[in-house]
């Protein structure tokens, strides 16, 4: 099918057979918006022209932001338990963390994260955080940068005390994230093929659910991305189900499920 | 198998909300305002958790709340507050008053089940 071809052009992720029913149930209205007869015309469409715009927004229609707050809370209790003090422990000179949430969708996972440190003040005084949060997706980018969530989204992973904390009801649109919080996360649009955000490298990289919309070529492609990415002594935490199977890249933490290490043997240059 | 009372003046919420909770298979039992609910609770038929509303004849989701609050059971039902009452001041209160967690209405199957795991029944 040419579209799913031109998505995969576009993202590097594979659309397969399986997920063939999205294009029907997400692009039959995208299309009738913007007066596009068929979906074949749509392919013509972009094909032809360099309507960037056009492309961007049938990029968002197809991908699948599915995300929540504390998504697998088991996850974020490893985080908050073992990872982050033994990070806390490793840059105690520095003081200074550097956390990626690749592949964020609309951001509540990197906010989720931030929530963890915001919770814990006294610990983490003194210290620098910084938490990138990236998506492919141009308009989940905006939304995270927006920290404008539905009353629908809110009620879904996050405690009713931990919104009334970190976030502000806005009349008729939903809930905002505090500045406080908002101020530790940074969001950009990025391709998870793509060379790493700048700024050098992540002491832990979360990249949860990804992985399986790509073919296992680029799965390995973006592990190297990863790898470029990610502090010699970091962690990389994928999703329930993922592996870093086919890369030499990481190894499987000895004691945290989900959770992989550089491999020691291999030396891989600084990140820009 | 576990079970939520629903506590709801509105016949409405009360189906909507029998027919996502059996789906995510729990026992539902049904109670038209507070009063009903406490007599149940105190006549033995303790649920796993409640689903309360605010505003109801007869006895309110606050006042049923402060009653279970200073009545002796032997495992307090974990209570999910659910309302169309959706600014902090009455989330506030209601936490105060020892809510668990609080749902704004409307809702659906992805928010109640969401609730219910956070308040660890589901």
């Amino acid at each position: 099918m040419a579209i799913a071809r031109l998505f995969e052009q576009a993202t590097g992720q594979t659309l397969s057979q399986d997920r063939f029913w999205r294009i029907g149930t997400t692009l039959m209205p995208f299309c009738r918006a913007r007066g596009i007869d068929s979906f074949d015309q749509l392919a013509l469409t972009l094909e032809r022209s360099a309507d960037r715009e056009l492309s961007l927004d049938m990029i968002d229609a197809l991908l699948n932001n599915e995300t929540s707050f504390f998504r697998d809370a088991g996850v974020f209790a490893q985080i908050g338990q073992a990872l982050l003090p033994r990070l806390a422990a490793a840059r105690q000179r520095e003081r200074r963390l550097r956390i990626w949430s690749a592949a964020c969708s609309t951001g509540q996972e990197a906010y989720s994260l931030a929530m963890l440190f915001a919770e814990q003040g006294d610990r983490w005084a003194g210290w620098r955080i910084d938490i990138v949060g990236s998506d492919i997706s141009r308009s989940a980018v905006e939304q995270a940068r927006s920290g404008l969530y539905t009353q629908f989204e809110v009620q879904r992973g996050l405690p009713i005390r931990q919104l009334i904390a970190w976030f502000d009801p806005v009349l008729d649109q939903g809930w905002r994230v505090k500045p406080q919080l908002a101020a530790y996360v940074a969001f950009q649009r990025h391709n998870l093929l793509g060379p790493p955000p700048a700024g050098g490298r992540f002491d832990l990289i979360l990249c949860r659910n990804a992985l399986l919309y790509f073919s296992p070529e680029r799965r390995h492609q973006m592990l190297e991305g990863l790898a470029l990415a990610i502090a010699p002594d970091g962690g990389l935490l994928l999703g329930a189900g993922e592996t870093v199977q086919g890369s030499a890249r990481f190894v499987a933490d000895a004691e945290l499920p989900m959770v992989y290490r550089p491999a020691a043997s291999r030396t891989v240059p600084h990140a820009a | 198998m576990k079970t939520c009372l629903v506590v709801d003046d509105s016949k409405v919420i009360r189906k909507v909300a029998r027919h996502i909770l059996e789906a995510l298979h729990f026992n539902v039992e049904e109670a038209g305002d507070g009063r009903e609910a406490l007599d149940r609770c105190q006549a033995g038929k303790l649920p796993d958790v409640i689903l309360l509303d605010w505003n109801m004849p007869v006895m309110s989701g606050m006042e049923f709340l402060r009653s279970l609050g200073s009545s002796d059971f032997a495992q307090r039902p974990k209570v999910v507050f659910c309302t169309t009452e959706n600014d902090v001041a009455h989330i506030r209160a209601a936490i105060e008053a020892g809510a668990d967690e609080y749902m704004m209405k409307p809702f659906d199957r992805e928010t109640l089940e969401s609730k219910l795991q956070l308040v660890g029944v589901a």
